[in-house]
């Protein structure tokens, strides 16, 4: 079903239905992930897919059987503990099989609980936070110097925004006028030790970023006819764009959801079916 | 090993120099050469006028940030970019030491991370802009290479040698002027490949940095006057060590005395005595900067001294280490 959304871009129709199967796949693997020997960082996947899988199945240019090709554009997961919704959209995209993410934290397989560069689309390791925005900004810095057309895409964490060098990277974007770089908040209001406002507040978010010279606004994170034209015009001139992205920490399991118990998860047996049931009866 | 030796005492000795001043002229005719060749700056001072001024779409001032600094570079890099940062030694080697570690040898990227102030060279700025840790810390990343060099001379030859080295270099360099330590012709440089000044029998000397090699020397020439034949390697390679050279010292002579401008603790001293401990177990007797904080103002040389680095701290553990073997 291809739904044209009253948003969309260039005539170009965002197709509604596909995107939220491939969610719904990527969030299934994240699950069976969490189920497999390491566990992983539930919540914060599951918050992140439906903008990783808009990125990928709509906005980025990116040749999966040619992961290097130099006209691609650039996605940097700042947010690096997510790696099992990056792993999980690559593989749905074509970048490695479905099949091996079933090595997750497996000494056999490359799938680290962090994402590193022996994982065909990764373009960079992250995972210790505060890095991704700054390696963006390289990135497009290179590209505009070049006059080459790449687009650089980098999705943070909001607890991630605590680091102080986000900010400087920040500064850096909105004095360069790197207007090729958007920035994507996963905005699911929960750290580790509980909500970001509780510990370490981050609000006037939007007019943080603007005070920093960015394009800023906020988005719905789990709907694809929001989304979608709001990544797909977010590149602008003279400035980078960043929209913050209101999501659900643990979206799609209804037990998991705006919990910061689901940060990270190891699931039983039991608790994968669970999990699992109630995602299929939610979508 | 070249055979190149040093005529120190005769001739009219050339002017002091300044090794950041050899190493910026370098770096604007590599770039001149070669449009891969980045300066990256952290406001630094004087590249704006020496580099910007001339080759603008291949320099970038990202402020006083050096956390977003040594990211960026590993961006630029990782584009084909050949980014030369710029920064102070404290800076580079604690504040953004995760960014190098991360971004920049984690990727294996082919960034120049070139570091002005080290040591003591800092000097009147106090413990503040010391950086008494950097070649510990550097050292101890995956696929690094390590230098300083001895003069401004050398810094010429050191850049060139860096400039297309594959993966991550640490290049070490102080602040002020200092004395030649080379004075005839071009000894030549390769990376990892420590330089014999002087050639003796009895005791060995390695040391690295301007001050430590110019001690080294002094020292050599007092031991001399004592009937004692040093030695004396300039290892200006920390990583990858020249072992070769260190094993041969431990063979041919009583033992080893290091030289840094350092603390005792994971520099030079500690590469030499980790590398003759496994190859060719020798005594090994460091000279370097106590584990403490400059405590007041001096200049280079008496921070050094009062550190306990000095051409008479050298002079008494290279006698040790030859009373050591009778």
């Amino acid at each position: 079903m291809t739904v044209q959304t009253a948003e969309a871009f260039a005539g170009v129709g965002v197709d509604l239905g596909e995107l939220e199967r491939r969610a719904l796949a990527v969030r299934e693997h994240v699950l069976a992930i969490g189920a497999g020997p390491i566990g992983t960082h539930v919540g914060g996947s599951l918050s992140a897919a439906d903008i990783l899988v808009a990125l990928y199945f709509d906005v980025l240019r990116v040749r999966p059987d040619e992961p290097g090709w130099n006209g691609r554009d650039h996605f940097l997961l700042s947010k690096g503990h997510a790696s099992a919704a990056l792993y999980a959209t690559l593989a749905e995209r074509g970048f490695l099989p479905v099949e091996e993410l079933a090595t997750y934290g497996r000494s056999s397989g490359r799938l680290m609980a962090h994402p590193t560069l022996s994982v065909p689309g990764v373009e960079f390791a992250t995972g210790s936070l505060g890095h991704g925005l700054s390696l963006g900004v390289g990135l497009a810095l290179a590209a505009r110097r070049a006059v080459r057309p790449n687009r650089v895409y980098v999705l943070l964490g909001d607890g991630e925004l605590q680091e102080g060098s986000v900010w400087e990277a920040a500064m850096a974007a909105a004095h360069l006028g790197l207007d090729g770089l958007t920035a994507v908040v996963d905005r699911n209001r929960l750290q580790i030790n509980g909500s970001t406002e509780d510990r370490m507040g981050l609000e006037p978010l939007t007019d943080k970023w603007r005070a920093f010279g960015w394009n800023a606004s906020v988005v719905d994170g789990h709907d694809f006819s929001r989304l979608v034209p709001a990544l797909r015009s977010a590149p602008g001139s003279g400035r980078p764009t960043v929209l913050i992205a209101d999501t659900v920490k643990g979206r799609g399991v209804r037990h998991l959801e705006h919990r910061k118990q689901g940060h990270f998860a190891k699931l039983s047996p039991a608790a994968y079916e669970r999990a699992l049931a109630a995602l299929r009866a939610a979508a | 090993m070249s055979g190149a030796l040093v005529a120190r005492a005769q001739a009219p000795a050339p002017a002091p120099a300044s090794d950041r001043a050899a190493y910026r002229a370098t770096l604007l005719e590599l770039a001149r050469e070669d449009s891969r060749i980045w300066c990256v700056d952290s406001d630094t001072g004087g590249l704006e006028k020496q580099f910007e001024s001339e080759l603008p779409d291949q320099y970038v001032d990202l402020g006083i940030a050096e956390a977003n600094l040594m990211s960026v570079s590993a961006a630029l890099a990782s584009t084909g970019i050949l980014p030369f940062v710029n920064t102070m030694a404290a800076f580079a080697s604690a504040r953004a030491l995760e960014q190098v570690k991360v971004d920049i040898a984690y990727h294996a990227l082919q960034v120049r991370v070139v570091a002005t102030h080290s040591g003591f060279s800092a000097a009147h700025l106090g413990p503040t802009h010391h950086a008494q840790q950097d070649l510990a810390v550097m050292r101890t990343l995956p696929g690094m290479t390590v230098m300083t060099p001895a003069d401004a001379g050398e810094t010429v030859r050191m850049v060139r040698a860096a400039a297309y080295l594959p993966g991550p270099v640490y290049i070490r360099l102080g602040r002020a002027e200092t004395d030649p330590v080379y004075t005839g012709d071009d000894p030549g440089f390769t990376v990892g490949r420590a330089v014999e000044l002087r050639a003796g029998g009895d005791v060995t000397i390695v040391a690295a940095g301007s001050y430590p090699v110019l001690f080294a020397l002094e020292a050599a020439d007092a031991l001399a006057e004592q009937g004692i034949s040093a030695t004396v390697l300039n290892m200006h390679t920390i990583k990858p060590l020249d072992v070769p050279v260190l094993v041969r010292a431990a063979a041919t002579t009583a033992g080893i005395v290091t030289v840094e401008d350092h603390s005792l603790l994971g520099g030079l001293g500690s590469a030499v005595a980790e590398a003759t401990s496994l190859h060719h177990p020798t005594r090994v007797l460091r000279v370097g900067a106590a584990d403490s904080f400059c405590p007041r103002p001096g200049t280079h040389r008496e921070q050094l001294e009062a550190s306990g680095v000095s051409p008479d701290r050298v002079v008494a553990a290279a006698r040790a280490v030859v009373r050591g073997r009778r």
